[in-house]
């Protein structure tokens, strides 16, 4: 069967890959009782386990539904630190937790100007959205020092994570 | 908040645009003094991080580990941080 849609190529980043130190930020972190600023050094240090960092589009849109529903499904939590940065609001954020049934098993950065994305060099305009970039979807596994353990990031658009070679790096 | 790991020993449960938090926040500068400030969610009956602290879910509260003080209500806040930072300590 012919289906008649496109998939988006997107151009080709320059972005963290296993072995560099995942650039480091500051922003708020949205739990489900309170947000506060934390950087993701001090996110990394805390945890015993890997920091599994998963950018994704903005809250309500449905590859941030689908990406979390599959991270929670398949219990990511209880083998790593698991960190979402999306361009959405922490009142969003708020939500998503909550509507994901996510609280307690997640934490995610808002971070609205997209300077995180910038950073990792994932941003992308979004067309038909004047002003609005985002990440493209992507996946870090972080080890204590922030060292890049594991990359993925989307070629095209819409992309999701090969959540097995995920789950395998955990 | 700095990359260092330092944590501020003041930590300040606050709601975004709520002018009795900003009267703390006015203090809490007055006196130079750092603090962490954590967000609570606007709905009331939803502040459960605050009510574990306090006992009541009101908002400002502050934690201070300087002298393991946890408190809420802002007068109440504000004659404390005078009496521990302010002149007249």
């Amino acid at each position: 069967m012919e289906l008649d849609f496109d998939i988006i190529d997107l151009p080709d980043t320059d972005h963290p890959t296993a072995g560099d130190e995942a650039p480091g930020f500051t922003g708020p972190l949205v739990t489900d009782e309170y947000w506060e600023d934390a950087s993701l050094a001090d996110v990394c240090a805390d945890s015993d386990d890997p920091v599994l960092l998963l950018f994704h589009a903005m809250d309500g849109a449905f590859p941030a539904t689908y990406l979390w529903n599959e991270v929670r499904d398949r219990g990511f939590h209880e083998a790593a630190t698991v960190v979402g940065v999306s361009i959405s609001t922490p009142y969003a954020h708020k939500d998503l937790l909550e509507e994901r049934g996510i609280e307690g098993q997640a934490r995610l950065f808002s971070d609205p100007k997209n300077g995180v994305a910038e950073a990792y060099g994932i941003d992308m305009e979004l067309d038909g959205m004047e002003g609005v970039a985002e990440p493209r979807p992507a996946v870090f596994v972080l080890g204590a020092d922030r060292t890049v353990e594991y990359a993925w990031v989307g070629e095209e658009w819409p992309a999701f994570p090969d959540y097995d070679a995920v789950e395998a790096q955990l | 908040m700095t990359d260092s790991g330092e944590t501020p020993a003041i930590t300040l449960y606050r709601l975004q645009a709520c002018p009795f938090c900003e009267r703390v926040v006015r203090k809490l500068a007055d006196y130079g003094l750092d603090y962490q400030s954590r967000f609570v969610e606007p709905m009331h009956s939803d502040r459960n991080a605050v009510k574990r602290l306090t006992g009541a879910r009101t908002v400002p509260a502050i934690v201070d580990e300087n002298t393991g003080v946890t408190m809420s209500e802002s007068g109440n806040i504000v004659e404390y941080l005078d009496k521990t930072y302010g002149s007249g300590r």
